[in-house]
């Protein structure tokens, strides 16, 4: 992969100037990320109707291609043509630009994931901090939208995001506190390599609770079911994105899912050892460990939405404010006590 | 692959781009008329005046800007904005009138800058210029190492006169207010079904 990367540097660099050559070279490698990203993204949307689906006892899409394989595309193809509409006396601006100030972070996120030791597009030291504030930018997406479209169901889902985000964001930095003390770093690639040695050395035993705090938390940020007030359909129609349609809908829910599978890869990487193997002595380390691990995480996401009813909008503000907070603070002053006495395998 | 060391054209570019933004976006924030649009250059503004810091190779400060600033205060700040329902032209009102107030403290202000900028600390040639540093230099360990030992003190003064004025605004907005209804959830788990549902056993109708 390397060599084949620093070979078609060497061919393009006969052709192009330097700085152009870095953004070409750059984008180049931005596409190899996003790409499969987005087809992942296509995937996931018909694995969630199938799996949810059978989760109910029923079939889920079956009719374009074999099995309904091609669904995505249908679903694409007719979000494509349809026809944006902006309602009247909205924002004409901020109504275009939200959906791309959500989409945008989104993906400026996955600049910094580690795949294996070297397969990183950008490996930098305070990675773990430039995902966080990435993935806070999001919300102005939907806070945007929701009071650019001049209504008023998505102006309450906006609200709720915003208290929503906030509230859980602080959980969900405390929660990764808790990782960085562990890890002794914020580059995410030195975190996974902490954790080498087999599924004993893994993040995920001595910060148990706080890797289910940053699970909960990472449902809640993404807008994902049970934590689905900014949507509610059965309440605020769709929430924040009632007024848009066709492209500008489907930005939104591409960023949606695209975070979905960040939050599940970031689960795999911070508390699961990521491209590490369980069992070092009997199988080596491998990126197809990540995407394993990943894909349970992914699933575990479409699990909750087929399991749980969703919250009451005040049942999830006193889950993050008075149950999540409470418990990260609790068990990072217990990790302080693990650090000082180096209680192995991890706080070596 | 980029040259490091001097400042390169790409460097220049990137600086002057976003220190126009800047510049801009800040002037947009108290002149334009819509409350939420001005919260929203004030986002831009710290936006980027984070990408600035970075590339004065401050890194965990520009991060935690944008993190701190754009990701939960601004949010906030939008959530109150966004549910005031402001008359811009009574806020125009006494424009002409507290000018001079205005006036006078933008010139304070201006001087103190300029009393700051042009002091012995701040000129070109008072120390060597710092040198860039190698890419594996940590600016998050290197800031936490500094800020745990040799300025504990300050930190912890300055982390419990914030606590301080968390616990001010609370209690100073807490008050009880008679016909809320609250919900005890204590009490909901408790529930069981014999204390809500009652079965009723009735007899099957006969046919007739």
């Amino acid at each position: 992969m390397t060599e084949t990367l620093s070979a078609l540097d060497a061919w393009l660099s006969q052709y192009v100037h330097e700085y152009l050559l870095f953004t070409v070279y750059s984008g180049l490698k931005a596409l190899i990320i996003l790409v499969p990203l987005f087809i992942v993204v296509a995937y996931y949307t018909l694995a969630e109707r199938k799996v949810i689906g059978y989760m109910q006892i029923r079939k889920g899409p079956n009719r374009v291609g074999p099995k309904g394989l091609f669904q995505p595309f249908a679903d694409m193809f007719k979000l494509m043509f349809k026809e944006i509409i902006i309602p009247t006396n909205s924002n004409k601006y901020l109504f275009i630009i939200a959906p791309v100030i959500t989409f945008a972070p989104a993906m400026a996120a996955w600049a910094v994931i580690p795949f294996n030791d070297t397969l990183v597009f950008s490996d930098i030291n305070a990675g773990l901090l430039y995902i966080l504030a990435m993935t806070s930018i999001g919300v102005y997406g939907v806070i945007i939208a929701g009071w650019a479209s001049n209504s008023k169901y998505a102006l309450l889902g906006a609200m709720r995001s915003a208290a929503q985000i906030v509230a859980y964001e602080i959980a969900m930095g405390f929660a990764l506190v808790g990782v960085l003390m562990v890890g002794g770093s914020l580059n995410l690639g030195e975190i996974v390599n902490r954790q080498a040695g087999g599924i004993g050395h893994w993040f995920f035993i001595p910060l148990l609770p706080l890797f289910f705090v940053y699970l909960i938390s990472g449902v809640a940020e993404t807008n994902r079911a049970p934590f689905d007030v900014a949507e509610g359909e059965s309440e605020i129609v769709a929430g924040f994105h009632v007024e848009y349609s066709g492209m500008t809908f489907a930005v939104f829910f591409l960023a949606e899912y695209a975070n979905m599978i960040l939050i599940a890869l970031l689960c795999a990487l911070m508390f699961f050892g990521g491209w590490l193997s369980p069992v070092p002595s009997l199988i080596g380390d491998s990126i197809g460990w990540l995407f394993g691990k990943t894909a349970v995480f992914m699933l575990l996401f479409l699990w909750f939405r087929a399991t749980f009813p969703r919250y009451r909008y005040d049942q999830i503000m006193r889950l993050g404010w008075k149950v999540l907070l409470p418990v990260t603070i609790l068990w990072l002053a217990v990790e302080g006590v693990a650090v000082y006495f180096k209680v192995g395998p991890w706080f070596v | 692959m980029l040259p490091t060391g001097e400042v390169t054209m790409i460097e220049a570019v990137i600086f002057y781009f976003f220190a126009i933004s800047t510049v801009i976006s800040a002037t947009a924030v108290v002149t334009v008329r819509n409350p939420v649009h001005a919260a929203l250059f004030l986002v831009l503004t710290f936006f980027t005046s984070a990408v600035i810091w970075m590339s004065l190779e401050a890194e965990f400060l520009a991060i935690i800007l944008v993190l701190v600033y754009v990701g939960a205060v601004m949010v906030l700040f939008i959530f109150v904005v966004m549910m005031l329902d402001i008359n811009v032209a009574r806020l125009r009102e006494g424009f002409v009138r507290y000018l001079p107030l205005g006036l006078l403290v933008a010139a304070i202000m201006l001087g103190l800058m300029l009393s700051v900028v042009t002091s012995d600390v701040f000129v070109l040639d008072a120390g060597s210029e710092p040198l860039p540093k190698p890419a594996d230099y940590s600016n998050t360990e290197a800031l936490g190492g500094v800020l745990y030992t040799d300025y504990v003190f300050a930190f912890e003064i300055a982390a419990v006169i914030l606590l301080v004025a968390i616990i001010a605004a609370i209690s100073l907005t807490m008050r009880k207010r008679e016909k809320t209804k609250y919900q005890v959830p204590s009490d909901q788990i408790k529930v069981r079904k014999a204390d809500r549902l009652r079965i009723v056993k009735m007899p099957s109708e006969e046919k007739r």
